[in-house]
């Protein structure tokens, strides 16, 4: 059950055919961004070829991970073909992302492709603009035909919460790939696309990536511009690539980021080169390891494989020492706290008045409120607009809000403390790993209480990546999370790429057999 | 005998601001546009959209601040107001709640030739909203979103008012100090300018304020007024009889001339304002505070003061011509070219304001410029016409905006002051008047008026009547 799905016209069969007879380019996916830039530049690789394996790949692989939303093939068949007629001219500037078909999480505004939030609210919603992201996309010639499942509005852990249909782990189908970004992680583990994008609000791009085995990056607040992100939690939202290795995600930042006047908390600050960043060097590198995210509540296999992962870094000349985030323990109520706050707000404008899917039972102004709201939300966006709005009410603010915020400040300075010692902090992406789709449903404290480790980050606004440190017993990726100072995206994509280097462990892919559909 | 009430008021004005473009968006501000046609994915709330604050509102804010002795919050920040309606495409206004750009001003307004000051609490900036019709016939409502997004300004009054009357002196000064730092266009009937009341009353002599009403809806200054005096005859029938007032959301019905109530306290919104995290917080220099301070231009209350000081107005008269900017400024520019104070407030006072008022019009609508007054009143100076010609030329001037020294020309109205030409007239005009030439000699002095309006008659008006009447006395007299 696709929501919605352009197959190509008639025009473009014969390449999709072509490429169904014989084993599909799964090796294309293999390359580095970098590497099929110079591919593409040097005419060994069209734009149709990397396009008609995305295609047959998702076709191949999609109905059972259910990645993504909307799947627009006759829109990429267009674009691929008027990008290769420019590569045959040779004579124009190609962009960062010549050629590369993108996946986008379906909170990313994208003019002309729906974008539904993964809400039956918005199943009907049309953009009539272009976010900044989509737009960055296009100018870098990057392919935008397709969207990506997710949690309702960006809620949720496991994508169980998407209105349509779970999404599920391509390590093992029985299993969630995380949330909210999961469409955008598990396509990537896949390989439907060459690079996908998600957006983190307490954890949403790090914990699917951790989930599926991919680097997930969330960038520092205000590194990329969140003009045309549907907000969840305007404070803390920030959209980040999901790649197969740390070299690819270095290079999608670079595409996306930037100061973006349509949005205020976009920053100012110069995009530094975050390739030339990858060094290969940790010498000297001082890690902190807070002691709060490595003891009680990490399972031992996840606490195991990234003390193995500092034992490496060790080797390579890095340095590491336990330390204290004594706020640590108020990290988590604290961000459903003010997170639920502004997204009671952000979706209060979803009324049906104006757009998305009205309620046709109502029989006067309030009923046609209430009645879209009830019928359009999900469940876990209920009980979060439900916790904001009692937070924020008259009486309560400064009981929760207010003290939420106060929270926020420590936690701030938790991490000010350490980085006047230590260059980056390391500790695991999540407690454990995937768990088996409707195994937590219905117990949302337990949900909520797996964000320990990706939610700090987000309060205090830094950059953070999550990169693959090895399996369960079943099987199962693990990750590892590099968090580092405000705007030093450069430190933490040097570190992980030395360390994914040294381990080799990119190449591994799932093979989508495991668990039933 | 009945209890002594006393009243206690405060008033929540907003003022729209005359930017280009909306608060948050490109979007044109332009009043009157067929609907929706100043819209954009921002202003209508889209999924995704971000404002970003338009620094003129913020700038007109901090002038009107200024202009209204409010001091400058150094630092400032927007919130934001969470209610559902149509009207409001994001369900939330984005406003200010805790760090409002203006606080504790004043205003001083006269009422009964006594000076009151009415304290202000705050001015802040905020977002309007759209504009609902509700069809008339049928169901349903039409919506034009236009309006949402215009930059507003609240100003709010400590409740230091005491009566119907310092309302309106309170509104119309207002008005005037807004209308001359040019911030807005403060058009009560158009929108721009808007008013709330809160009304209580209490027993003369008790401390604490009785329970308040508030009043919405009243479209001019002259509703306000009508509106507060009915509500405040309400509340005091209502307590005399043992009654209490309740605290409701009155709306005052001008076609029934009687205050409804909208909603009552159980009812009321909890707005539940936060700080908006899609705006940044704004830290105002002092710098920037003198730089918005330097385009405030002098105020009404210091031009009243420099008319009777330099110029010798009555109070009155320099009171009325300072109400408005446009005609402040009508008057400087006026004496500007070296004419006659005095005469130039008389002409405004008694003929441009009479003309305006007796045909229902503006200041922009008349043709004559101030420099046109000011040649025209030299004109009289040096005796070239008569005040009663000077009267016609003003008409002229007032309808077609010419020169008045191109109209007396035109028109051959300049004054006859050659003692000879006249001469002859009078010894004409003696001639025929044998009765009135009879009671002269017989002492009824008076009666030269008659021969004098009948020289002035020959000569259609144009006759200096200083000469005449000299000639006549000569001529009477030799008889």
């Amino acid at each position: 059950m696709l929501l919605t799905k352009k197959r190509v016209s008639l025009k473009y069969q014969p390449y999709l055919n072509n490429e169904r007879k014989g084993e599909t380019k799964v090796s294309l996916f293999d390359k580095r961004l970098s590497e099929l830039h110079d591919d593409l530049k040097k005419k060994e690789l069209s734009v149709t070829d990397l396009t008609v394996a995305s295609l047959a790949r998702i076709r191949e692989v999609d109905k059972k991970v259910q990645a993504t939303l909307l799947v627009d093939e006759e829109a990429a068949m267009e674009q691929a073909k008027a990008l290769d007629e420019r590569l045959a001219k040779g004579t124009e500037e190609l962009g960062l992302l010549f050629g590369l078909p993108a996946g986008l999480k379906d909170n990313m505004v994208t003019k002309g492709l729906k974008t539904t939030c993964a809400s039956k609210l918005l199943s009907n919603y049309d953009p009539i603009y272009d976010g900044t992201v989509s737009q960055k996309l296009k100018e870098a010639d990057a392919l935008v035909f397709a969207k990506l499942n997710m949690d309702e509005f960006a809620m949720g852990g496991s994508n169980e919460n998407s209105s349509f249909y779970p999404t599920r782990n391509p390590w093992n189908l029985d299993y969630v790939p995380g949330g909210s970004s999961g469409g955008s992680a598990a396509a990537m583990a896949a390989r439907e696309f060459y690079f996908t994008l998600g957006s983190d609000t307490g954890g949403s791009i790090r914990q699917p990536a951790a989930f599926c085995g991919v680097v997930g990056l969330k960038p520092t607040y205000g590194r990329v511009s969140r003009f045309g992100l549907v907000a969840y939690a305007s404070s803390l939202d920030q959209i980040g690539p999901i790649t197969k290795n740390v070299e690819d995600a270095a290079y999608v930042l670079q595409a996306i980021s930037g100061h973006d006047g349509m949005d205020s908390t976009s920053a100012d600050v110069e995009v530094p080169d975050f390739l030339s960043a990858l060094t290969g060097d940790v010498k000297g590198l001082r890690i902190a390891v807070p002691k709060e995210l490595i003891g009680e509540g990490i399972s031992t296999e996840v606490r195991d494989a990234v003390l193995a992962a500092l034992k490496q870094l060790e080797s390579m000349g890095a340095t590491w020492s336990e330390v204290s985030m004594p706020h640590t323990k108020y990290a988590v109520p604290a961000y459903y706290l003010l997170a639920s706050s502004e997204a009671s707000s952000n979706l209060a404008r979803f009324d049906g008045v104006r757009y998305g899917v009205r309620a046709d039972n109502a029989e006067n102004l309030l009923d046609l409120y209430m009645e879209s709201r009830s019928q359009g939300f999900g469940p876990e966006v209920k009980r979060r607009i439900m916790l904001g709005t009692y937070a924020l009410s008259s009486g309560y603010y400064d009981a929760f809000y207010k003290k939420a915020q106060q929270m926020r400040t420590l936690i701030i300075q938790d991490f000010q403390e350490i980085y006047e010692n230590f260059d980056v902090i390391l500790h695991p992406t999540t407690p454990s790993t995937a768990f088996k789709i409707g195994e937590k449903i219905d117990d949302p404290i337990q949900m909520f209480v797996e964000d320990i480790c990706t939610v700090t980050v987000n309060l205090a606004g830094l950059p953070a990546i999550s990169v693959p440190c090895g399996f369960s017993k079943e099987g199962l990726p693990i990750g590892m999370q590099l968090v580092g100072k405000a705007f030093d995206e450069g430190t933490i994509l040097r570190v992980a790429h030395a360390y994914e280097q040294a381990v080799n462990l990119s190449p591994k892919k799932p093979e989508l057999g495991k668990g039933e559909a | 005998m009945s209890q002594q009430f006393e009243t206690v008021i405060g008033l929540e004005v907003h003022a729209e601001l005359s930017t280009n473009s909306k608060i948050f968006c490109g979007c044109k501000t332009e009043f009157g546009a067929p609907p929706n046609t100043h819209v954009c994915p921002i202003c209508l709330g889209h999924p995704g959209v971000l404002p970003v604050l338009n620094k003129q509102a913020l700038e007109f804010a901090m002038k009107a601040s200024m202009a209204l002795n409010c001091e400058i919050n150094r630092e400032t920040k927007f919130d934001r107001k969470n209610y559902f309606y149509p009207d409001l495409p994001k369900a939330y206004q984005i406003s200010q709640f805790d760090k409002p750009v203006g606080i504790n001003g004043y205003i001083d307004i006269e009422v009964d030739g006594k000076t009151k000051r009415i304290r202000i609490n705050r001015l802040h900036l905020e977002e309007d909203a759209g504009k609902l019709t509700h069809c008339e016939y049928g169901s349903g409502t039409k919506m034009d979103y236009n309006r949402v997004g215009v930059p507003l300004v609240e100003i709010v009054t400590e409740p230091d008012i005491s009566s119907p009357e310092e309302a309106k002196a309170y509104l119309e000064k207002l008005k005037a100090i807004i209308q001359y730092t040019e911030v807005s266009d403060v058009k009560m009937e158009q929108g721009s300018l808007r008013c709330d009341a809160n009304v209580s009353i209490r027993p003369v002599g008790q401390k604490e304020l009785g329970t308040k009403t508030e009043l919405k809806n009243m479209n001019s200054f002259r509703n306000v007024q009508v509106a507060l005096e009915y509500e405040i005859k309400r509340q005091e029938e209502l307590v005399s009889s043992g009654g209490a007032v309740k605290q409701v959301t009155l709306r005052w019905d001008d076609a029934n001339k009687k205050t409804i109530v909208m909603r009552s306290k159980e009812e009321a919104h909890d707005y539940r304002y936060f700080p908006d995290p899609d705006l940044v917080d704004i830290t105002i220099t002092e710098e920037w505070i003198e730089r918005v301070k330097a385009t405030i231009p002098e105020l009404p209350d210091a031009r009243k003061i420099r008319y009777v000081e330099e110029f010798g107005l009555p109070e009155t008269d320099a009171g009325v011509i300072t109400m408005t900017r446009e005609s402040a400024d009508f008057f400087d520019a006026a004496v500007k070219t070296g004419a006659d104070p005095k005469t130039v407030a008389n002409f405004l006072m008694v003929d441009l304001f009479g003309y305006l008022n007796a045909n229902n019009l503006e200041m922009s609508d008349v043709k004559m410029t101030p420099q046109g007054l000011g040649e025209m009143i030299k004109l009289i100076e040096k005796g070239t016409i008569s005040i009663k010609i000077a009267k016609t030329v003003f008409k002229e001037m007032l309808e077609t905006g010419k020169d008045p020294a191109t109209i007396v020309e035109e028109k051959g109205l300049v004054q006859i002051s050659d003692e000879g030409e006249l001469k002859r007239i009078v010894e004409e005009i003696i001639a025929a008047n044998n009765q009135s030439v009879e009671d002269y000699k017989a002492g009824k002095k008076q009666s030269i008026g008659f021969l004098v309006g009948q020289v002035m008659k020959q000569t259609k008006g144009k006759a200096n009547p200083g000469v005449v009447n000299k000639l006549l006395v000569e001529a009477l007299e030799s008889l």
